[in-house]
């Protein structure tokens, strides 16, 4: 059992996980959908004076940073107690084109060469950090949500709306990853 | 606590989601070259066994712990803000490897520089805010 769990989990084991999660949540009452944290974010920091749009009732979306608090000690529990430490079984073909960036596979999760602490010291993976976060900040909020909103909960619910959404997240992510990736890295 | 047991939904939502390496940069670039069919395979298992689960909620009108019917609300009929939102979010997907979820979940999976993304999606949801009213939707 613990070494099943200290496994990568394959694919379908995954997709019945989230599933769930998004059943515990419609559960609750509530409904899965992670972005609306950001906005309430900036209301309690105070945008709501100024702009209208974050003038809302924020405490009914309490529960949602509750589950945001959760998956960060989430991750550390996988991280730290549920991992076998092996290297992401990663595509060679992906391996090899990401080489080409100048991005190296380390084997983790994550690049560290982009989002470790040492990355922070570069000015240019800075303000690449900063503005694909931006990025991806107003488009969920402009789409009116983002994977686990649209993909996972409009598209259970058979939502063209969501789909539209989806076939924009691609849209973007395949202009991102073939015309600008190659230009900026 | 009313709130413990979204703080524990949570935990096994980032638990899920490393575990599966949905929140992998690196697995983010093999989607999106079509490399590996990995998170084709998370993302389809879970829309397919969502769409029966959301259809059997409705067909036997289940109630949540409350009491209170299941309610699954629509989304708001347009095209424009769906395709040019949906494009918007993709650029920065692909470029940081993580939509919001992810980017919390990162930063319990040890990647401090996470934390500029979240700064930066903050400022975008702030922005779009700000700019809602002069935006087609």
């Amino acid at each position: 059992m613990i070494e099943f769990i200290q496994q990568p989990w394959p694919w379908y084991f995954s997709g019945v996980m989230i599933v769930l999660i998004m059943l515990i949540l419609i559960f609750f009452g509530k409904s899965f959908g992670f972005s609306s944290n950001l906005r309430t974010i900036c209301s309690i920091a105070g945008a709501g004076k100024k702009v209208k749009f974050f003038d809302f009732k924020w405490r009914d979306q309490i529960w949602n940073l509750m589950f945001l608090i959760g998956s960060i000690f989430g991750g550390f529990i996988a991280t730290n107690f549920l991992s076998n430490k092996a290297p992401v079984k990663l595509a060679t073909n992906t391996v090899s084109d990401l080489k080409k960036l100048g991005i190296s596979f380390d084997g983790g999760l994550n690049p560290n060469q982009l989002f470790s602490l040492e990355s922070m010291t570069h000015p240019g993976t800075l303000v690449m950090l900063l503005v694909g976060g931006l990025l991806v900040g107003f488009g969920s909020r402009y789409a009116g949500g983002c994977t686990s909103g649209h993909a996972i909960s409009g598209l259970s619910n058979l939502q063209l709306p969501s789909l539209i959404a989806v076939v924009g997240f691609f849209l973007g992510g395949l202009i991102m990853t073939f015309l600008i990736m190659p230009l900026i890295f | 606590m009313k709130f413990i047991k979204f703080i524990l939904a949570g935990t096994l939502f980032g638990i899920v989601m490393t575990k599966s390496e949905a929140v992998s940069w690196y697995r983010i670039q093999e989607m999106f070259r079509f490399q590996s069919f990995h998170m084709y395979g998370i993302i389809g298992t879970a829309v397919v066994l969502g769409i029966i689960a959301v259809y059997l909620i409705k067909k036997f009108k289940i109630n949540d712990i409350a009491g209170d019917p299941i309610v699954f609300h629509e989304k708001e009929k347009s095209f424009t803000k769906y395709i040019i939102g949906g494009t918007i979010f993709g650029l920065g997907w692909a470029l940081t490897g993580s939509c919001p979820g992810p980017m919390f979940v990162n930063l319990g999976n040890g990647y401090p520089a996470m934390a500029v993304v979240i700064v930066g999606a903050l400022f975008g949801t702030y922005f779009y805010g700000i700019l809602k009213n002069k935006l087609p939707h």
